[in-house]
């Protein structure tokens, strides 16, 4: 029998009657992190890794029943064994490991193997059955170096500052924006101008001791402030707001793992794209499929029909575990 | 091919028609003439023949990555674009950078068109190696090639614009010598910008910028001192003031109008008589020296300066040619003649446009004692060019060189390397570097980014075989290796057997051409930290 199935609310495990980032209000959730499509408020109680718990008081209220977990702890629910792992995605992030009648399930959320100076590493998870993401589920995606794509945004930034324009970087404001201070800080010391949506996130990245580049509030400039050559972190939500007005000939960049692709970047419409992702690329799914020893694997998030067919190719048992619900591309 | 895999990548960043515009200027005034004459050709819309078919590529790019076809062809229907898929694809399986060939586009259509003289299997295998062994810009632009499909959404138009105002043409003139059966050589694209005598001038306008490369040979190189102008290289705003019959512009490299923002200037220039083109340089200036470029940033933001700020941020032009006179074209002349000139229509010019002065020192040992002292003089180095030359458009090395004392970077040799973590677990990535002190080196720096994956590979690889000592995860090498390193500052430091401690290191290139005795000295880092 399987531990977990697939329900109108998400992912559920029988044994031990909670859900993992269910997408409607239910009595256990236990949440991989803190992105808005994992952690959704309503549940009666959240169970999460303790380094994420700052940012999930952001998402789901000050109030919000959530209790931490440390890495590694095994705890009970119902009839199931449960741990949680890093995943390595962003702060707090959180596979988690079930074990139950005799077998392990691995849930891994969403996850990178890359080295991320902002979280705790990927911690490979030995299982029976592993359910992956499959976000970026082709190998056409492989992801260069972090380090180098932060010598790339340097540049851009120093080609900013000759050319006398603002350098307007788009990503995501959880996870990415802190990851990309961060890489920036071991090349530089120059402040970044922060979007609003941002500021809470990257103070409690810095409470939590990650060390990023300073910086300052887009707000705090005074009216008509010039901001040639510099800086500027803002959500891709932004990007086309009137909010942009005041980056006068700014040039726009987005980091992001769909920057891999040219046609991504085209479509949306940005000058430059930097190919930094927070989830696995395909080595990296691979490597994890080959890490858990799991003898089946379901892979969720994305199109997986490619990674499904490869995986059984190479005689592992796997299959794409559908969902009602329609992931956006918004935290990639 | 880097060059114009970087203009094919600018078209593709951009869709403002400034920007290409831009983009190919400056790539027309940094390329060789047989290189500029195939982009020409291949932008107006030329093909070369197919070498290889799609189902060829593919089944390469299968081969290079181990994936089976079906997988490849999911990636061609994700991607949409197939040398965009097969350049994502294919592995760099050979992380040799000397193998990467530095060749220009020129050679690269010679290589390709070259390939329909040997049989299918083999082009397969030739190909494969080009592109395993190329950085990924100019892999795709290479595969663009191949597939004979270089769309890069650049209208001919533009380009017969750009080269109009790259060569200071009309554009009708330039799409007429474009017209008919062109074909790309050296000489045919130098016969595409060659001035034209019978165009009137237009009096407002500026004349296309000579522009210097890089100084990259000794100076010893460049011949007799005699041959030679040398002046400081100025940090300010290259510039040309443009004194017609109707009044007095000041325009910027980029063919940028500055007017109104230096008035001071432009007063200046009017009492010049009509007919003038000065080139030369816009600096902040009080008393007898530049002020930092800073101090120019304020005034070029602002359109119509304020009596604070004219007072704050005083500016001054120094002239360094003349390129018309009496509504006369003077660019054909010798730097000699123009120079003499120059120096006599500014005997008496306003104290606003002055003469960038002459280096006189005898000899290079004497010129390099002063670029020593650059820093001191708040400029960036010096120029030098060719006293027999005449003012050509673009950058044509050899007749200007910029002889930069370039502070924040150093070539130092790698001393220690250490394995690094996660992804690059079992690679030595950590890497320490040291400068010459006597004949000892000495380290200065620690760092662990700039390098390729291929090249993290091989210097692994080199470091493995030329370990001269172990400590524990450490180990000492050869001190063989030199590497670029840039830097963000450098101060000077009690805490450092070196006496100076450097912010942020990176490495910017392996300099496989220099042999570690050429390395920097320490010297130069305690000069640049300045203080006692
Ligand atoms: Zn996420």
């Amino acid at each position: 029998m399987a531990l977990i199935e697939m329900t109108a609310a998400g992912l559920y495990c029988r044994a031990g009657d909670f859900h993992i980032d269910p997408w409607r209000p239910v009595p256990c959730a236990v949440l991989t992190h803190a992105h808005a499509d994992h952690a959704r408020a309503g549940s009666a109680r959240y169970i999460a890794a303790s380094e994420g718990l700052e940012l999930l008081r952001l998402r789901l209220g000050s109030l919000a029943p959530i209790e931490g977990r440390a890495y590694g702890e095994r705890f009970d629910l119902g009839s199931a064994r449960v741990s949680l792992h890093p995943a390595g995605h962003i702060l707090g992030s959180a596979q988690v490991r079930i074990e139950a009648d005799g077998e392990v399930w691995v849930v891994t959320g969403d996850y990178k193997r890359d080295p991320d100076p902002t979280c705790a590493p990927f911690e490979p998870v030995r299982c029976d059955v592993l359910v992956t993401e499959a976000t970026f589920a082709l190998p056409v995606y492989r992801w260069p170096p972090a380090e180098r794509v932060a010598l790339e945004v340097l540049a851009w930034w120093d080609a900013c500052v000759r050319e006398r324009i603002p350098a307007v970087l788009c990503c995501y404001a959880l996870g990415k924006a802190q990851r990309l201070l961060a890489e920036l800080a071991r090349l530089t010391d120059r402040p970044v101008h922060l979007h609003g949506a941002m500021a809470a996130l990257v103070d409690a990245y810095r409470q939590a001791g990650v060390p990023m580049l300073p910086t300052r509030p887009v707000s705090d400039a005074p009216r008509g402030r010039d901001f040639a050559g510099e800086l500027i972190l803002a959500p891709p939500s932004a990007a086309g707001t009137p909010w942009m007005r005041r980056f006068r000939d700014a040039s726009l960049g987005f980091a992001s793992g769909w920057m891999q692709v040219r046609g991504h970047r085209r479509r949306r419409g940005y000058d430059l794209g930097f190919v930094l992702s927070d989830h696995a690329d395909w080595p990296g799914l691979l490597a994890t499929v080959h890490d858990s020893g799991a003898r089946r694997v379901l892979a969720m998030h994305g199109d997986a029909d490619a990674f499904v067919r490869h995986l059984r190719e190479s005689g592992i048992d796997a299959a794409a575990l559908r969902s009602d619900f329609a992931r956006d591309e918004g935290s990639a | 091919m880097r060059a114009f895999a970087e203009l094919y990548a600018a078209f593709d960043r951009s869709t403002a028609t400034s920007a290409k515009l831009a983009a190919l200027r400056r790539w027309l005034a940094a390329a060789d003439s047989g290189d500029a004459a195939w982009g020409v050709h291949l932008l107006a819309g030329a093909r070369l023949s197919r070498v290889l078919a799609p189902a060829q590529l593919k089944r390469l790019a299968a081969e290079s990555a181990g994936l089976p076809d079906w997988l490849v062809d999911e990636c061609h229907a994700h991607v949409g674009d197939l040398a965009e898929t097969v350049a994502l694809l294919a592995v760099a399986a050979n992380p040799d950078p000397d193998h990467a060939p530095a060749a220009g586009l020129a050679d690269w259509v010679r290589r390709i068109v070259r390939l329909r003289t040997v049989d299918e299997h083999q082009r397969a295998a030739i190909v494969r190696g080009w592109i395993e062994a190329l950085g990924p810009s100019e892999r795709f632009v290479l595969l663009k090639l191949l597939t004979g499909a270089l769309r890069v959404g650049v209208s001919r138009g533009l380009v017969v614009r750009a080269i109009a105002e790259h060569a200071g043409l009309p554009p009708a003139r330039v799409a007429e010598r474009l017209a008919g059966d062109w074909s790309p050589s050296a000489a045919a694209f130098d016969a595409l910008v060659a001035p034209d005598e019978t165009a009137a001038a237009d009096t407002a306008r500026p004349v296309p910028f000579c522009l210097a490369s890089g100084l990259d040979q000794p100076v010893e190189a460049l011949g007799e001192r005699d041959a030679w102008l040398a002046e400081w290289k100025w940090d300010g705003i290259r510039a040309q003031i443009v004194r017609g019959t109707a009044g007095a512009w000041l325009w910027s490299r980029g063919d940028e109008a500055l007017d109104g923002r230096f008035p001071e200037i432009e007063q200046a220039a009017r009492a010049m008589p009509p007919g003038v083109v000065l080139d030369g340089e816009l600096l902040a200036w009080r008393g007898d020296g530049p002020l930092p470029f800073a101090r120019l940033q304020r005034r070029v933001n602002r359109r119509r300066p304020g009596a604070t700020l004219l007072a704050e941020c005083p500016v001054r032009f120094l002239a360094y040619d003349l390129l018309r006179e009496h509504d006369r074209d003077l660019r054909a002349q010798p730097l000699r003649d123009r120079r003499a000139r120059l120096e006599r229509l500014l005997a008496d010019a306003p104290p606003a446009i002055g003469l960038s002065p002459i280096l006189a020192a005898e000899d290079w040992a004497g010129l390099r004692a002063l670029r020593e002292t650059a820093r001191a003089h708040g400029v960036e180095g010096l120029m030098l060019k060719r006293l027999d030359s005449s003012y050509r458009p673009g950058r044509r090395r050899g007749d200007w060189w910029k002889w930069k004392l370039d502070p924040l970077t150093v070539d130092a040799v790698l001393v220690y390397a250490q394995a690094g973590r996660g992804r690059r677990a079992g690679l030595h990535t950590d890497y320490t570097f040291a400068l010459w002190d006597r004949d000892a080196l000495l380290p200065v720096a620690k760092a662990y980014s700039g390098l390729d994956d291929a090249e993290i590979v091989r210097l692994d690889r080199w470091i493995r075989a030329h370990t001269v000592e172990r400590f524990g995860p450490v180990r000492r090498v050869e001190p063989v290796q030199v590497f670029e390193l840039a830097f963000e500052g450098v101060q000077r430091s009690s805490r450092h057997r070196s006496g100076i401690a450097v912010r942020f290191p990176r490495i910017l290139r392996w300099r496989h051409d220099k042999p570690a005795a050429e390395a920097d000295r320490l010297e130069t880092l305690r000069a640049i930290a300045g203080g006692g």
